[in-house]
C-alpha cells in the first residue's frame, strides 16, 4: 500500500467516522428510557434532509461527505487548471484600472440588492429576523474583528459588552427596576451614544488589567467576563429585572419631522443598521490600513519586536478591546431597542462563540470575509427558523456550525475570503518561519 | 565626566539560580562604536536585553542619556518605553514581521513614534495624510540607506539572512534612534554580506551620528569595527579596552579568543 493510498483511506474512514458522528449527534437525543434512541433512529429510520435527500440518516450524512471527499479530491487533482485558469482570470481583473472598476460595481450591485431586500422580503418576522440576527450579527462581526483579527486576541465574553449595551439602553429609557439617569427617561436613540460610551469605557476597565495576560489566559479571563455579566443581569432581579426580563417594553426609535412622528419600524431599523453597517465598513478600512492598523498587525506577529521599536501593545490591545466593545455595545441597544425586551439568557456563552465562528468562518482580519459570512451563517440560521426542513431542530444549528468550523480549519484555515496578511501568516507558520512564543535568547547552542 | 548615553553600574541579573550578569558596570559614550564579546551563554543577550528594559536587573543601575543632561533609569520601564526614549536593536535570531513586505516593516518603525489615535486614523485627515507620506519617503530612504530599495515589495520572509539583517537594522533607525543595539547582526551571513555589514554599521555612526552597541562573534569583523570592547565571561567583564589591549590581554586570551577560532568555524 503507497503511503499516497494510505492518506487517502485515512482521509475517507476520517468522513466515515465524521458523517456517522454527525448523523448520530444531530438525530433525536435518547431518554431514560431508551438511551440508544439516537443512535437507532439515525440508523434505522428514514429521513429527508432539507427536502433533498430521502433515505436514513447515517446515508444522508456518508453522501454529504462523499460529496464533499470528492469535490475535495478533484480539486487536489484535476483542479490544477481549473485553479490556474481562475487565476489568470483574477489577475486580469487584478490589474490597477479593471480591478477599481470591477469593485466598483460590485459595490453598487451589492448597495442595490441591500436596498431592495426589505421590499423583496416583505413577512415582517423575517424582516426583523434579518436586522436582528443577520445585519446586528454583521455588525458584532466587524467588531470582534478588530479584537481577534486584527489584535489578535481571543475575547470569548464579547457578549458581556452587548448586554451592557442592551442594558443601558433600558436603563436610560427608563425600563429597569432603577430610575432612569436624573430620572428622566429619554428615546431610545438618544441612549444609543451613551450605551457606546458605556460598552467603551467598560472595554477599557476590563481591558487594561487582563491585556497584559497572553493568549489562553485572556481568553479564560474574556469568559469569566461574559459569564459575570449572565449572572449579575440574570440575579440583580432589583437592577436588571432578572430572569424576566426588562419591563415595559423599550420603545422603538422614532424621530419627528415637522409635526410627523416618524416610528421605525423593521424597514426603518433595516437601514438604519445598514447605514451604520457602511459606516463602519469605511471606517475600519481605514483602520485597517493606518498606522494602527500596521502596528496591531506588528503586535500579532511579534510582540517582542514591536516594544522593541517603541510600539506599547497594552494600550493598542486596550484600544482594540475599546473598539470592539462600543460596536458590540451599538448592537446592543440598537437590538434592544427593536425587541423591546432584554432577556438575560441572549446572553449566554452560545452567544459569543457564535459571533467568534462568524469572524473565523469568514476570514479572520478580513473585513469582506467576514461580511460574507456572517450574512451567509445568519441567513441560513435565519432562512432555517422561518422554513425549517423536516426533523431540522433549532439546536441542531450549532451542531452544523462546529461542523463548519472543523471543515475550515482543514481546508480553508484562513476562512472564506481571507486576508491577505493572515493568509501570509498561516502560511509562514505552516513553513516554520516566524515565531512562537517568546524566544528572546536567539539561537542557542 | 564624558558624555554617557548608557551608564551601566553594577548590574547583576539571576533567573532562579543562574547568574546572567554578574555586577557589570559599563560606560558606553555617546557615538562611539562599542562592542560586547565573550562566549556562548557570557551573558552578552542579556544585558541587551537588561539595557533595553525586556529583563529587570534585581541589582544595579542603568541610567539612559539619549539627550545629553536628561538621564532616566531603564530598569523598571518597560521595552517600549526604552525604544521610544531613543533606543533601538535587533535580535540575535531576526525578529521581523515576517507576513509584511520589506517597505511595511521599516514603516512601522517610522511611525511607532507618532501617537496612536484611532479616530485620526479613521478619519484620515491632513495631518494623517502628511505623517503617511513623512512616514513613507523616510521608509523610502532608510532602505536606500541599507541597500533594500529594489527589495522594498518583497515579502521580509523571502528575504537572504544578510537581507534580513539589514532589513532590522533599517527598521530600527526609522525609529530614529539615539543608540542602536546589534545582537550579533553577522551570524549567518556569508564574508561578503559580513564585509558590507561592517560598511553599512560604521555608516550608521558616521553619516546618521547613531551611538552603536554591537555584540558579535566573528572577530575580524569586531576588531575592524568596534574602538572599544568589554569582554564579558559567565556574566561578569572580564576586561575592556581597545582591540589592541583587547588582543594582548591574556585573561581574554584564555577564556574567549583561544578557543573562538574553533567556535567561529563550527558555527559558520
Ligand atoms: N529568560 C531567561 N530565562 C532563564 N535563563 C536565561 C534567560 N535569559 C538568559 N538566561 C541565561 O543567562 C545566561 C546568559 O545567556 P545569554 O545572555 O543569552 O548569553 P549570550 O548572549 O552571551 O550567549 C545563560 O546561561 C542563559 O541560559
Ligand atoms: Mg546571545
Amino acid at each position: 500500500m503507497t503511503p499516497e493510498l494510505r492518506a487517502r483511506l485515512g482521509r475517507l474512514a476520517s468522513f466515515f467516522a465524521i458523517a456517522a458522528l454527525v448523523a448520530v449527534m444531530t438525530g433525536p437525543s435518547g431518554s431514560n428510557d431508551s438511551p440508544t434512541l439516537g443512535f437507532t433512529q439515525s440508523f434505522a429510520q428514514p429521513y429527508s434532509y432539507f427536502g433533498l435527500f430521502r433515505g436514513q440518516r447515517w446515508m444522508v450524512f456518508l453522501t454529504l461527505a462523499l460529496v464533499v471527499l470528492g469535490l475535495h479530491t478533484l480539486w487536489r487533482r484535476g483542479g490544477s487548471g481549473v485553479r490556474s485558469k481562475a487565476q489568470s482570470f483574477r489577475q486580469t481583473f487584478d490589474a490597477p484600472g479593471r480591478r477599481r472598476t470591477s469593485a466598483l460595481s460590485a459595490l453598487v450591485v451589492v448597495a442595490v440588492v441591500a436596498l431592495l431586500v426589505p421590499h423583496l422580503i416583505t413577512n415582517p418576522g423575517i424582516q426583523s429576523g434579518i436586522v436582528e440576527q443577520v445585519l446586528a450579527y454583521v455588525i458584532l462581526a466587524l467588531g470582534l474583528n478588530v479584537v481577534v483579527g486584527w489584535a489578535g486576541l481571543l475575547d470569548l465574553g464579547y457578549v458581556g459588552f452587548y448586554a451592557i449595551g442592551a442594558y443601558v439602553t433600558a436603563w436610560m429609557t427608563g425600563r429597569l427596576p432603577i430610575a432612569a439617569p436624573f430620572h428622566h427617561p429619554v428615546s431610545s436613540f438618544a441612549a444609543i451614544p451613551v450605551a457606546i460610551v458605556f460598552t467603551m469605557l467598560a472595554g477599557v476597565i476590563l481591558g487594561a488589567p487582563t491585556l497584559r495576560l497572553r493568549g489562553d489566559y485572556l481568553a479564560i479571563v474574556t469568559l469569566g467576563f461574559g459569564e459575570i455579566i449572565l449572572v449579575f443581569s440574570n440575579n440583580l432581579t432589583n437592577v436588571t429585572g432578572g430572569a424576566q426580563g426588562t419591563n415595559p417594553y423599550i420603545p422603538s426609535f422614532t424621530f419627528r419631522i415637522g409635526g410627523i412622528k416618524y416610528l421605525f419600524g423593521n424597514v426603518g431599523y433595516y437601514f438604519l443598521v445598514a447605514g451604520f453597517v457602511a459606516a463602519t465598513i469605511v471606517l475600519f478600512r481605514l483602520l485597517e490600513h493606518s498606522r494602527v492598523g500596521r502596528a496591531w498587525t506588528a503586535i500579532r506577529e511579534d510582540e517582542v519586536a514591536a516594544e522593541s521599536i517603541g510600539i506599547n501593545p497594552l494600550k493598542y490591545k486596550v484600544m482594540a478591546f475599546a473598539i470592539g466593545a462600543s460596536v458590540s455595545g451599538f448592537a446592543g441597544a440598537v437590538t434592544a431597542s427593536q425587541i423591546g425586551v432584554v432577556y438575560p439568557n441572549t446572553f449566554s456563552l452560545y452567544f459569543s462563540v457564535n459571533v467568534l465562528t462568524l469572524v473565523i468562518f469568514g476570514g479572520m482580519g478580513s473585513i469582506l470575509g467576514v461580511i460574507v459570512g456572517s450574512v451567509l451563517v445568519q441567513g441560513i440560521a435565519v432562512y432555517l427558523r422561518f422554513y425549517p426542513p423536516s426533523g431540522y431542530q433549532a439546536s441542531d444549528l450549532y451542531m452544523y456550525l462546529g461542523a463548519l468550523l472543523i471543515m475550515m480549519m482543514i481546508y480553508r484555515p484562513a476562512g472564506l475570503v481571507p486576508s491577505k496578511r493572515r493568509r501570509r501568516e498561516i502560511r509562514q507558520a505552516e513553513a516554520g518561519i516566524g515565531h512562537e512564543g517568546d524566544v528572546l535568547l536567539g539561537e542557542q547552542p | 565626566m564624558s558624555d554617557l548615553v548608557f551608564d551601566v553600574k553594577n548590574v547583576t541579573l539571576r533567573f532562579g539560580g543562574v547568574v546572567s550578569l554578574n555586577d557589570v558596570t559599563m560606560e558606553h559614550r555617546r557615538g562611539e562604536i562599542l562592542a560586547v564579546i565573550g562566549p556562548n551563554g557570557a551573558g552578552k543577550t542579556s544585558l541587551f536585553n537588561s539595557l533595553t528594559g525586556v529583563y529587570r536587573p534585581q541589582e544595579g543601575t542603568i541610567t539612559l542619556s539619549a539627550r545629553e543632561g536628561h538621564p532616566i533609569s531603564v530598569i523598571g520601564r518597560g521595552a517600549h518605553r526604552i525604544a521610544a526614549a531613543g533606543v533601538a536593536r535587533t535580535f540575535q535570531a531576526s525578529r521581523m514581521f515576517s507576513a509584511l513586505t520589506t517597505f511595511e516593516n521599516v514603516k512601522i518603525g517610522a511611525e511607532s513614534h507618532r501617537g496612536i489615535g484611532a479616530v485620526g486614523a479613521m478619519l484620515r485627515g491632513p495631518a494623517t495624510r502628511r505623517d503617511e507620506k513623512a512616514s513613507d519617503d523616510k521608509t523610502m530612504e532608510l532602505l536606500e540607506f541599507v541597500g533594500l530599495k529594489d527589495q522594498a515589495n518583497v515579502l521580509s520572509a523571502s528575504l537572504s539572512y544578510g537581507a534580513r539583517r539589514r532589513l532590522e537594522i533599517a527598521r530600527g533607525l526609522a525609529t530614529s534612534p539615539v543608540a542602536l543595539l546589534l545582537d550579533e547582526p553577522a551570524a549567518g551571513t556569508n564574508p561578503a554580506e559580513k564585509l558590507e555589514l561592517a560598511n553599512l554599521i560604521r555608516r550608521v555612526r558616521d553619516e546618521l551620528g547613531v551611538t552603536i552597541l554591537l555584540i558579535e562573534h566573528d572577530m575580524k569583523l569586531v576588531m575592524s569595527v568596534a574602538e572599544r570592547l568589554y569582554v564579558l565571561n559567565f556574566g561578569s567583564v572580564i576586561a575592556t579596552g581597545t582591540p589592541e589591549e583587547i588582543r594582548a590581554n591574556p585573561a581574554v586570551i584564555e577564556a574567549y579568543l583561544g578557543s573562538s577560532e574553533t567556535q567561529t568555524s563550527e558555527a559558520s
